[in-house]
């Protein structure tokens, strides 16, 4: 069972109790009315997808409720760390250089 | 922290699910029970107003005689209350009492505040073999150390959202909603 550590409960939980929210950090156009068809499509669908490290949004919809992003390895779906809404993205090279995996 | 004077087991017929030597299931006297949201100010004026100051740290409950304030969230807590007579009704008297007092301490401050009396049932988990039965539903490490008494948790039930509380090292209150408490009480009769 995969454990996940929620930063607002400060306990470890299994996976079930969470619900996946994609990737994180993706911020809404200040002025949506000012984009035009491609843009919009970018923000709405294009994701990073990569092979490694990836910052995203979990909720612990199960517990608390409450929204906070994570740092996980996409090919060994390890969790490299979590932290609360409106914390800043740690550094996903310097994590990958230190052999996160 | 002694097993809390909230729950009482209930008078209908049927109550006890689960009677065997080393664990019994019973389902609790209806209580009192509100749903309230908000920041950390409104959370102070409606623990003053309740009688029970709602607990800031995570997984923490705060049982005051026939009050408790569960932590289910950063911003949100689940208010019990007992009215001191066990019987089949909720009593409506008493949360409606409650909701007025907290409604008018909070006052104009953002927050949230639900009648969830009829929403959930409660029951009674105790005995020795309790953790072990829970276990077979709950993927939580039910030991003392990991889930000390007094800690409270809103988790899944296989697919049954509960609140679960331990009361006392053998006792559990699991709090679940009444649509879900068939359910529930079925696999605690087969475990």
């Amino acid at each position: 069972m995969l454990l996940i550590s929620c930063p607002w409960c400060g306990v470890e939980r299994p996976e079930i109790e969470f619900r996946y929210g994609g990737e994180a950090h993706i911020d809404r156009p200040a002025q949506p009315a000012d984009l035009d068809d491609h843009q919009w499509a970018e923000f709405l669908y294009m994701r990073s997808n990569p092979k490694g490290l990836l910052a995203e949004r979990w909720r612990h919809v199960h517990g608390c409720g409450r929204f906070f992003n994570a740092v996980r390895h996409t090919v060994s779906d390890r969790f490299v760390c979590v932290y609360k809404t409106g914390e800043k993205c740690p550094d996903l090279e310097a994590l990958a250089r230190e052999g996160a995996q | 922290m002694p097993d809390t004077a909230l729950y009482a087991p209930a008078t209908t017929e049927g109550a006890s699910v689960v009677s065997r030597p080393d664990v019994t299931v019973t389902r609790a006297a209806p209580l009192a029970r509100l749903a309230f949201r908000g920041d950390a100010t409104a959370a102070g004026k409606a623990g003053a107003a309740f009688g029970a100051s709602l607990p800031m740290a995570p997984l923490a409950a705060n049982p005051v005689g026939q009050r408790a304030a569960l932590w289910l969230g950063p911003d949100e807590w689940l208010l019990l209350a007992a009215s001191g007579t066990v019987g089949e009704e909720v009593p409506w008297a008493l949360a409606m009492t409650l909701c007025d007092e907290i409604a008018t301490a909070v006052g104009t401050h953002p927050h949230a505040l639900v009648d969830v009396s009829e929403r959930n049932v409660a029951l009674i988990v105790s005995g020795p073999r309790a953790a072990a039965l829970l276990n077979t539903q709950v993927f939580l490490d039910l030991d003392e150390g990991a889930f000390p008494v007094g800690q409270v948790t809103r988790t899944l039930f296989t697919k049954a959202e509960i609140v679960l509380w331990r009361t006392g090292p053998e006792t559990f209150v699991v709090e679940c909603w009444r649509s879900f408490a068939p359910y529930v009480e079925g696999l605690l009769a087969n475990g």
